[in-house]
């Protein structure tokens, strides 16, 4: 339950900013969407077992393919938003600012 | 065969890294993606020859047991599609070469990267892993598409990465919806599970969303034509070959192992459809460009493919094959015409164009054929392919769908012909746009020449059919029975 919460306020807060103009807040909300995420694959493989998932871990080892995927989607989503920062920095120096121009 | 299906990725990515290390030396950088590139398409013929018999075979990475392996999974339509995306692949690295586009230090490297992501997409049978080709595919393109960092790229790279993300995202959260609802991302498992589970059916509506973003489906479509014109001209080319082909691939490969049983799906997919090539065509006729006219179109064509995912026979899955692999290429030999402009004229805006048909001859020959064939009149590759595509409508019941596919292809004819007569025909206007010095007569030629040897391999398919036909016939078999591909790649 308190995982389904988190999820929900992390997307509800990063569809905020993703919808905002300049390029730093979308890349602030898609930090959040990213967390959302990364919480709900953690929450799929079942946040009742929590033990260390080795081999002869016991009954309560926590699913390890979960946790793998969440690992590798924080690394992608880490580029991506450095990607983005970078790309907020090229438009201060073409455009001034961050915010996008009108559409035409 | 095992090691090829690796090899058409793992062989790109580390040539990708090696040629960040040769940034300096641009000829050998050029040297590594054509000698990679074309032992890709060497790789991928092997595979079309291996699989041509409906068979298919499964790799597990790093000889991990089942289940926790990552497995990959090819048959000849995975085959088909890397051969189709190489071959375009390496035109559009060669016109870079000729057009002197791949100038960036990063050019090479990150076409290299890109290829490995779509090769990846197209072998990979597990969910996650589809998640990382997309990922790593569109980092790439995230980067060739801003490489040269203007205003227009600036403002283009935010609407692209800023969709994209968003896709990519719901992506994410479909996967874990799958993956909390069956306890497996293996197409297979997955597959099994969607048929009795509401829960998993759902998770992979949320995922089937994403990739319609990615390939581009209407009413998601609006990042497309914004932002692939901002891009350098060979860069749209191969961006056109790859990237929402990538999403198409899906759809196919998801339709046929998990979606076709599903209630409502093929109406939903038909409707959808012809909503897609109707509002691609009308924007497209609108345009103002050569290549704003031309990436609008790609809008309307994803209509074109994902047509026979709704109608499902195996004679209209053929023709939707046979149209996918055909239309890579003319639409590919179109954009590159486009950038051929763009380079020796200054300016691909129909207003800066015209009488490009006196003083470019075969230029416009190059343009001519494809374009024939985009709108679909014999004897090209793309009357085949649509007349094969319409019958199938026809005879699968779908009459309106099948008649929105032939007027959408009058309304196609109509935009190629705006083109041609905006920038081949006419007068040059008199305030010409200013031009770059012009290139060598070599570069020219190249530039001419790659666009209009693929034109002329659209006549020639088109007549000799016959090959093509049987694969894609070989293709749209293993796709309406999966049961040889899910059990190469079931645990």
């Amino acid at each position: 339950m308190s995982s389904a919460v988190m999820v929900g306020l992390l997307a509800a807060g990063g569809t905020y900013l993703v919808l905002q103009r300049g390029i730093v807040r979308t890349a602030l909300g898609f930090v959040l969407l990213g967390h959302a995420a990364t919480t709900l694959l953690i929450a799929a493989g079942g946040v009742g077992t929590r033990g260390v998932p080795f081999a002869g871990g016991g009954a309560d080892a926590a699913d390890p393919l979960p946790q793998a995927f969440a690992l590798t989607a924080i690394v992608i989503s880490f580029g991506i938003t450095a990607f983005l920062l970078a790309l907020a920095f090229r438009s201060r120096d073409v455009n001034g600012s961050d915010d996008l121009e009108d559409d035409r | 065969m095992s090691s090829l299906a690796v090899a058409v990725f793992a062989g790109p990515l580390a040539a990708g890294a090696l040629g960040v290390l040769l940034h300096r030396h641009r000829a050998a950088q050029r040297a590594l993606s054509f000698g990679v590139l074309a032992a890709v398409i060497a790789a991928s013929v092997a595979l079309v020859a291996g699989t041509s018999d409906a068979s298919a075979f499964s790799v597990d990475i790093g000889g991990f047991p089942r289940g926790l392996a990552i497995v990959l999974g090819v048959d000849i339509l995975s085959a088909l599609m890397l051969t189709i995306g190489s071959v375009m692949t390496l035109l559009g690295v060669a016109f870079a070469a000729a057009s002197g586009e791949d100038a960036h230090p990063l050019f090479h490297p990150l076409v290299m990267f890109l290829w490995t992501g779509v090769a990846l997409a197209f072998v990979t049978a597990d969910l996650f892993n589809l998640f990382v080709a997309f990922e790593v595919m569109l980092i790439a393109s995230y980067v060739l598409l801003t490489l040269r960092g203007g205003r227009e790229q600036v403002r283009a790279g935010a609407i692209y990465v800023g969709t994209n993300l968003l896709a990519s995202t719901i992506f994410l959260i479909g996967v874990g919806l799958i993956y909390g609802a069956t306890g497996t991302v293996n197409f297979a498992g997955v597959a099994a599970a969607v048929a009795e589970d509401r829960a998993a059916l759902a998770g992979l509506t949320v995922l089937l969303v994403a990739v319609a973003a990615k390939a581009s489906i209407v009413p998601l479509h609006g990042w497309l034509p914004r932002t692939y014109v901002h891009a350098s001209p060979a860069v749209t080319a191969i961006f056109s070959a790859l990237l929402t082909k990538a999403g198409v691939y899906v759809l196919y490969r998801l339709t046929s192992t998990m979606l076709v049983d599903v209630d409502g799906f093929a109406t939903v997919a038909i409707a959808i459809a012809a909503v897609t090539m109707v509002v691609g065509v009308l924007g497209a006729v609108g345009g103002h460009g050569m290549r704003s006219i031309l990436t609008f179109h790609m809008v309307s064509q994803v209509g074109y493919l994902v047509l026979p995912l709704g109608l499902w026979t195996r004679a209209a899955i053929a023709a939707g094959i046979f149209y996918l692999l055909q239309y890579v290429a003319v639409k590919g030999a179109l954009l590159l015409t486009a950038a051929a402009v763009d380079r020796l004229e200054g300016s691909d805006e129909l207003a800066d164009l015209g009488g490009l048909m006196r003083s470019r001859f075969w230029l416009g020959i190059a343009f001519l054929l494809p374009a024939l064939a985009l709108a679909g009149i014999p004897p090209t590759s793309g009357f085949v392919g649509k007349f094969l595509l319409v019958r199938a409508a026809f005879e699968a019941g779908s009459f309106w769908a099948g008649a929105t596919a032939i007027a959408v292809s009058l309304l196609t004819l109509l935009s190629m012909i705006k083109i041609f007569n905006g920038a081949f025909w006419g007068e040059r206007p008199d305030v010409a746009p200013p031009t770059r010095p012009a290139p060598s007569m070599l570069r020219t030629r190249v530039m001419v020449g790659l666009p209009l040897a693929v034109g002329v391999a659209t006549i020639v398919l088109g007549i000799g059919a016959s090959g093509l036909l049987t694969l894609a016939g070989t293709a749209a078999d293993v796709l309406v029975d999966p049961t040889a591909y899910l059990t190469a790649v079931s645990r």
